[in-house]
């Protein structure tokens, strides 16, 4: 890998007091320019992997490079080639969203003619250009995360830590963040490392995604070959009649193995995937079965974390997507 | 009256017992009075050699009636902040919603003030008849200064709710801490009204609080205290701030 | 990079923009020791004819209290200002820029000296315009001005380093009453030898406020006082030294970075 702007990460470890392992030893690449993103429940070890990444949390073993440069020995020159947008989004209440981009050009030594204009540009970047001589106290959420957004960007880093940029935003600013994020590794070719507990933000976002769970990396890849892995989509139907199971049975088991499913309902797992749908139509009306409900499961990344770790990812409730596609079709 | 004594009871009983297990509220009530006892009958001594200081029953009984007046008021003023806390965190919708007649609510944090100031009367006291405090008064004066004590307070409580229903956010603290302690040192605080001089004198003879102290100290020295006066002074005092506290239960009701 | 003093300069622009935006820090550290001084000179002017006292103006003698007051404030002021920004996490948008620690302690402190500065020339005011004379005339203005100055800083660099260890606004709150004592417990409303309770005395003699206090007072009173001078500038200079260390040592351990 040309390592300018990739992460190596190597065995890393951090221990906390009590012999408490938030990361117990992981290992993954990050690409340049690619969007890597990292998912896991509350207390996986995701913030803590980025505090390391970031030069702010020594690691109590193993090795990573950001940039090319050791985190540990060479961390002034980590921090000058990256940017990022931690779990708070760590503003000054007191000062407007100009007053911070002033400060932060400052101290990243930006020259004092170049302060004013980055400072310009990155507010109209982000969508804060009207909001710029307001206190911070007074923004939203979506606000003070684009703000965050900026400061991380002063200085042109060449790779971007957002440690769940979006938790408690609404729709409307998460997609927009989405797309900043997204306009970023695409146009400035900008590495991004992105942690999330939103399986659909992994999904609209990452290239590839680590899935991490009590401090270990259990599967890594491409969100699409992550789900095959699991399997292919069920697909789960209601009858009309509710003493047809039996013969809605005898008919679906044509196309798959069949699968555990509610009361009233029977589930397969189709063996063709989505493909075989329109077969499974065609039998049930030669069949004439009367179908109530009829519904396609696709794996999703929870599911995923289902299988291999044995437990659903746990979202707070009611503050991110559902957990699950679903593709309802009408009967 | 049945439910209204209920809804008393309940949210006496609630404070007091966030006050007597919590030991960030109930260390700062007992140890500032304690404290401040211990600073001005301690530290401030020799000003009772000062020309004219006419008390005779001792420095440390002096400066104990302020203190004890002092942390009666004070009391009170803490109490208000619970108030002021309780809306802030929904608590006191909750309330609102639970009791038919929100006078109750009123009365259990009165109640509950009150409480709070016998606690950190009794024990103020006791420190400072161990610390050797003369008393000259007899059973029914030092009844008579616990009464007054008790007043002091309901008159700071009752000012405070009404800043902490008018306001109905913590930030709201200063606005009842300092007026009350402005009223409380703009009195004969080291020395009686007769010694003291310049403007200070001039808004001592003017500040009711002076009265109060006054008599207080007339009541732990056994010497001639005009009743009528001190007492009806104090009553109309709550009286008033009853007025004001009332008026503002009523606009945070409104206020929903 | 910027130098040092380019980011000690924004740091304490910061603190000063942070400091003017919240009226509670500037005005409770001016009007409320005004406010004391007021009800002491009105209560204890009676205190001055005690043998012994000596000033006949309690003014003269009580001008040092809100001096210390003041440095109170800073204290409280600057430790809830580093506590917040460890608590918000702002310490750690620090943490990623070439910033030096230095730039952070001495910037912060910047705001509060600045409040603490203007206090002080208001006291000097309002106590001038009550008819406060200093016996060391404008050199002991001058001198006065300095070691207060001293004072403040050395309480702002306990109160930096109590808010970076605890990085809790609360626990720099709860300074308040701990200084409070410190500042009762001393020769703040009598001279020390006319304290008639030996234990008082004691813990007033073994009080270092009460050296502060008796440096300043006594530009006022006396005039030039080398021993008073010079146990109030070596307590506050002790003072400053040890809080600023604190405060670095604190903020070394907060602002981890490889």
């Amino acid at each position: 890998m040309t390592s300018d702007n990739g992460i190596e990460v190597d065995g890393l470890v951090r221990e906390f007091k009590g012999g408490v392992r938030a990361v117990d030893g992981i290992h993954f690449r990050v690409e340049p320019g690619e969007i890597y993103g990292f998912l896991g429940p509350n207390g996986a070890g995701k913030s803590t992997t980025v505090l390391m990444l970031t030069t702010l949390l020594p690691p109590t073993a193993g090795t990573a490079r950001v940039a090319g440069h050791d985190i540990v020995r060479e961390g002034a020159q980590v921090r000058e080639a990256i940017g990022a947008a931690l779990q708070e989004a760590a503003l000054d209440p007191l000062l407007t969203g100009r007053e911070h981009l002033r400060l932060q050009t400052t101290l990243h030594g930006l020259p004092k003619p170049e302060r004013l204009r980055r400072g310009t540009e990155l507010l109209e970047r982000v969508g804060l250009a009207d909001a710029a001589d307001r206190k911070v106290g007074g923004y939203s959420g979506g606000m003070k995360r684009r703000l965050d957004l900026a400061l991380a960007l002063v200085h042109s880093p060449r790779i971007l830590f957002l440690d769940e940029p979006t938790t408690g935003l609404d729709p409307q600013s998460r997609s927009d963040l989405w797309e900043e994020v997204g306009r970023l590794a695409r146009e400035d070719g900008v590495t991004v490392m992105l942690t999330t507990q939103y399986l659909e933000e992994a999904d609209a976002l990452a290239g590839r995604v680590g899935i991490i769970d009590q401090g270990r990396i259990v599967a890594e890849g491409t969100p699409d070959a992550l789900k095959a892995e699991v399997g292919r989509p069920s697909l789960e139907v209601i009858p009309a009649d509710k003493s047809g199971c039996d013969r809605l049975a005898t008919v679906l088991a044509r196309f798959g193995p069949p699968v555990e499913a509610p009361d009233g309902a029977v589930a397969v797992r189709l063996e063709r995937g989505a493909d075989g749908l329109a077969d499974v139509v065609r039998a049930l009306d030669a069949e004439s079965v009367g179908i109530e409900h009829f519904q396609l499961h696709s794996p999703s990344l929870d599911d995923v974390f289902l299988a291999k770790t044995g437990h659903k990812l746990e979202v707070e409730e009611g503050a991110g997507p559902d957990t699950a596609e679903r593709e309802a079709i009408p009967a | 009256m049945n439910r209204f004594m209920a809804v008393a009871r309940g949210v006496a009983w609630r404070q007091i017992h966030n006050f007597t297990h919590n030991p960030a509220f109930l260390l700062p009530s007992i140890i500032f009075p304690l404290f401040f006892f211990t600073a001005f009958a301690g530290g401030l001594s020799s000003v009772s050699n000062a020309p004219g200081f006419d008390f005779p029953t001792g420095y440390t009984a002096f400066q104990f009636v302020f203190v004890l007046l002092q942390s009666a008021a004070f009391g009170g003023v803490f109490t208000g902040f619970s108030v002021a806390a309780d809306f802030e965190r929904g608590f006191a919708r909750r309330l609102m919603l639970a009791a038919p007649n929100r006078l109750g609510i009123l009365a259990g944090y009165l109640l509950a003030g009150v409480v709070r100031a016998l606690i950190v009367g009794v024990l103020l006291f006791a420190v400072a008849l161990v610390v050797g405090m003369q008393v000259d008064g007899g059973a029914v004066d030092l009844f008579g200064l616990i009464a007054l004590a008790l007043i002091v307070n309901l008159i700071a409580a009752l000012f405070a709710f009404g800043v902490a229903f008018r306001l109905r956010t913590i930030q709201a603290g200063p606005a009842m801490q300092m007026p009350v302690f402005l009223i409380l040192f703009f009195a004969p605080v080291y020395v009686p009204l007769a010694l003291l001089s310049g403007w200070v004198e001039s808004l001592a003879k003017i500040n009711p609080f002076t009265a109060l102290v006054e008599g207080g100290r007339d009541l732990i020295s056994g010497q001639s205290f005009d009743v009528v006066f001190a007492y009806g002074l104090a009553f109309a005092l709550a009286a008033v701030f009853t007025v004001w506290c009332v008026r503002g239960l009523r606009k945070a009701e409104a206020a929903g | 990079m910027t130098t040092l003093l380019g980011q000690v300069g924004e740091m304490a622009r910061r603190s000063i923009t942070q400091t003017l935006r919240q009226p509670a820090l500037i005005v409770p550290p001016i009007l409320f020791p005004l406010c004391l001084l007021a009800v002491n000179v009105g209560g204890l002017d009676a205190a001055t004819k005690l043998p012994g006292f000596p000033t006949d103006s309690y003014l003269d003698f009580a001008i040092a209290i809100p001096f210390m007051q003041g440095a109170l404030f800073a204290a409280i002021n600057a430790g809830s200002s580093l506590a917040r920004d460890v608590e918000t996490g702002f310490l750690k948008r620090l943490a990623l820029t070439p910033m030096q620690r230095a730039a952070l302690l001495l910037g912060n402190l910047g705001g509060v000296m600045t409040v603490a500065a203007l206090s002080s020339l208001i006291y000097l005011g309002v106590g001038f315009a009550a008819g406060l004379e200093v016996a060391a005339g404008v050199g002991g203005v001058l001198v006065l001005v300095v070691l207060a100055f001293l004072v403040a800083l050395g309480f702002a660099a306990v109160g930096a380093f109590v808010g970076l260890r605890a990085g809790s606004a609360e626990a720099v709150q709860g300074l308040f009453p701990v200084f409070f004592v410190f500042l009762f417990l001393s020769s703040q409303a009598l001279p020390r030898p006319l304290i008639e309770q030996e234990w008082f005395r004691t813990i007033a003699t073994w009080n270092p406020v009460s050296y502060m206090l008796e440096g300043i007072r006594s530009v006022v009173i006396t005039g030039w006082d080398d021993v008073a001078l010079q146990r109030g500038f070596a307590v506050s200079i002790v003072l400053c030294v040890l809080g600023i260390a604190g405060a670095s040592r604190a903020l070394r351990t907060r602002l981890v970075r490889t």
